[in-house]
């Protein structure tokens, strides 16, 4: 991960200022930095979106590709993540710098989405055993500047909201073999329900207690850090700590209460911004990256 | 109670020219032609392809006599003699410091250019040598002067007054060089109840106010107790107005953070940050700048 050289009396400031509540810009422990969004920004991709929350930039594009059922689930399509941490973001990851992380981010967000009721995996279905769509989730990091997690996983649902698949229809021959026809009309497509799809709230432990959304300085000054994916609904998927520090019971579940609270601000706000996004329809005029 | 707003990208907008002061600047980019008169020496940032001098950066064409170079308007500092620079310890080597100062090299801090604490002086010795990582470590912040400049353009720092040397508690703002207006001290007690190092390398420095100014150690004891809420209020409210001034391009200097500053005093220090208020507090800052030139 990205990170800043900081004196100890940086430090301890930092750690004073989160104690009283007013951290470095003025937030709040609960406080998020002002957060961008825009869908549909990658126009080769069945749905994109890219996300700028203060310095940190994720770009995340979707491709929707038929593919085979796994044997366990023959019934269901299934997700696929990748993230790729470009050099861009850091000197860090320059070559194979950024892989370490790029690996531990996949399989958080592969761990966020295994429980069953996120994405309706059914509905990805064409033919079961034969043919399913497999969503293929790229995820791009174009500045790191704190706070990765969660703008990764806010970038994703409003990627999946934004994804657009193709409607198929599986027709019969008369010997048995099965075709699939695409649908001509290029807007013929369905979407996916987003409802349940969880977003990370990460919580870092700065002192004797804990913030959210902590910039590249703050997760300097912290030691220990709970990572919670939380639906809207306020209901966990999954939990992770990272960090060379320990965490106390009792703060864990502090930490717990504080996420699902966020969290489900979180998704109240960020739906909101997508409903205003739709409505907007064909008049909205793209920013894109030269904006 | 959290607050969250996300909101949808707005376009940037060019940055409308209120009032050109001291004459029109002439704006290249880089490959555009400056002249076609072959009686011009090229200077910085420029060069010479078929009998036209081209710009090769990114800024306001300057022209001294027969020579023209191009300032450029984002570049890393160029150390000058006589500066106040803010830095970073990066290194720790026999007999000096590195020192992280946003230039294209790391500056040098001689073992020699450095106070010794109580003001003494006199010559180094080994032990001074070895208990050099007592006084700056990696990661500690300095206030320094610019004493020479090699000839590689690395920059030689030293802290030979009681008021440069290691900071203590505060917040560093990172900023680009050419925001920073050269004036005659750089060093600020704002009335609002903070102080400021406007160094000219862009690492701006906002610390609470010391109380008592007869600091004889010059630097070297850190205060460690924590800073009351108030003075925090302060610390945090001027870093995202320089945070503002810096994102809409108004020079800083004293003044100028001070009008943002009070302009920005009806909002709540978090909203500072959001677009549209950060324009309006830059744009009554900018009009208060205005009045007060004439």
């Amino acid at each position: 991960m990205a990170s800043v050289v900081l004196s100890e009396a940086e430090k301890l400031y930092i750690v004073h200022g989160v104690q009283e509540d007013l951290r470095v810009d003025g937030r709040g422990c609960e406080d998020y930095r002002c957060a961008e969004v825009e869908t549909d920004v990658v126009s080769n991709t069945s749905g994109s979106a890219r996300v700028k929350l203060g310095h940190t930039d994720i770009l995340v594009g979707v491709k929707a590709e038929m593919g085979t059922p796994k044997l366990e689930k023959p019934d269901e399509g299934y997700l696929e993540f990748f993230v790729d941490c470009s050099a861009n973001a850091t000197p860090e990851f320059e070559g194979r710098g950024g892989e370490e992380l790029g690996t531990e981010i996949a399989n958080t967000l592969y761990r966020v989405f295994s429980s069953e009721s996120c994405v309706d995996l059914k509905s990805l279905c064409i033919n079961p055993r034969e043919h399913c769509w497999v969503l293929y989730v790229d995820v791009l990091l174009l500045e790191c500047g704190g706070n990765l997690f969660d703008a990764i996983s806010i970038a994703v649902k409003a990627a999946l909201f934004n994804t657009r698949i193709p409607k198929v229809r599986v027709l019969e021959d008369e010997e048995g073999s099965k075709e699939i026809e695409l649908s001509d009309d290029p807007y013929d497509c369905i979407r996916l329900n987003v409802d349940d799809v969880p977003c990370i709230v990460t919580l870092s432990k700065i002192g004797y207690r804990h913030v959210v959304d902590a910039t590249l300085q703050e997760e300097a000054c912290s030691l220990a850090s709970l990572l919670i994916s939380v639906t809207s609904k306020g209901a966990l998927t999954s939990m992770k700590k990272v960090g060379k520090g320990s965490l106390d019971p009792e703060s864990i579940f502090e930490m717990m209460e504080m996420g699902k609270r966020v969290g489900k601000s979180l998704h109240i706000a960020l739906q909101k911004i997508l409903d205003e996004e739709e409505s907007l329809g064909t008049s909205r005029q793209k920013v894109g990256f030269l904006g | 109670m959290a607050a969250i707003s996300m909101r949808l990208p707005v376009p940037r907008k060019a940055v409308g020219l209120s009032a050109p002061r001291g004459g029109e600047k002439h704006l290249v980019a880089p490959g555009d032609t400056i002249t076609t008169d072959t009686g011009y020496m090229r200077g910085h940032g420029t060069y010479v392809e078929e009998e036209k001098l081209i710009a090769s950066v990114a800024g306001a064409v300057e022209r001294v006599n027969k020579l023209v170079c191009v300032r450029a308007l984002k570049t890393r500092y160029n150390g000058e003699v006589g500066d106040i620079v803010v830095g970073r310890i990066t290194e720790v080597q026999q007999k000096r410091w590195k020192v992280e100062t946003n230039s294209r090299l790391d500056s040098v801090l001689l073992l020699s250019s450095m106070n010794l604490p109580g003001g003494e002086l006199r010559r180094r010795s080994a032990e001074d040598e070895l208990a050099m990582r007592d006084y700056l470590q990696e990661g500690d912040l300095i206030s320094a002067e610019v004493q020479s400049v090699f000839s590689d353009g690395a920059v030689s720092l030293h802290t030979r007054s009681l008021k440069y040397g290691k900071l203590g508690q505060g917040v560093l703002v990172q900023v680009s060089p050419s925001l920073v207006k050269r004036q005659k001290t750089h060093f600020h007690d704002l009335p609002c109840g903070a102080s400021v190092i406007l160094g000219n390398n862009g690492f701006i420095w906002i610390y609470p106010t010391p109380e008592q100014k007869d600091e004889e150690a010059g630097g070297f004891t850190t205060n460690l107790e924590p800073v009351p809420l108030s003075d925090r209020e302060v610390i945090s409210r001027l870093r995202n107005c320089i945070v503002a001034l810096v994102t809409q391009n108004l020079m800083l200097f004293d003044t100028s953070i001070l009008y943002c500053y009070e302009a920005s005093l009806p909002h709540q220090i978090k909203d500072i940050l959001k677009p549209e208020v950060m324009e309006e507090i830059v744009l009554e800052t900018r009009q208060r700048l205005l009045d007060l030139e004439g």
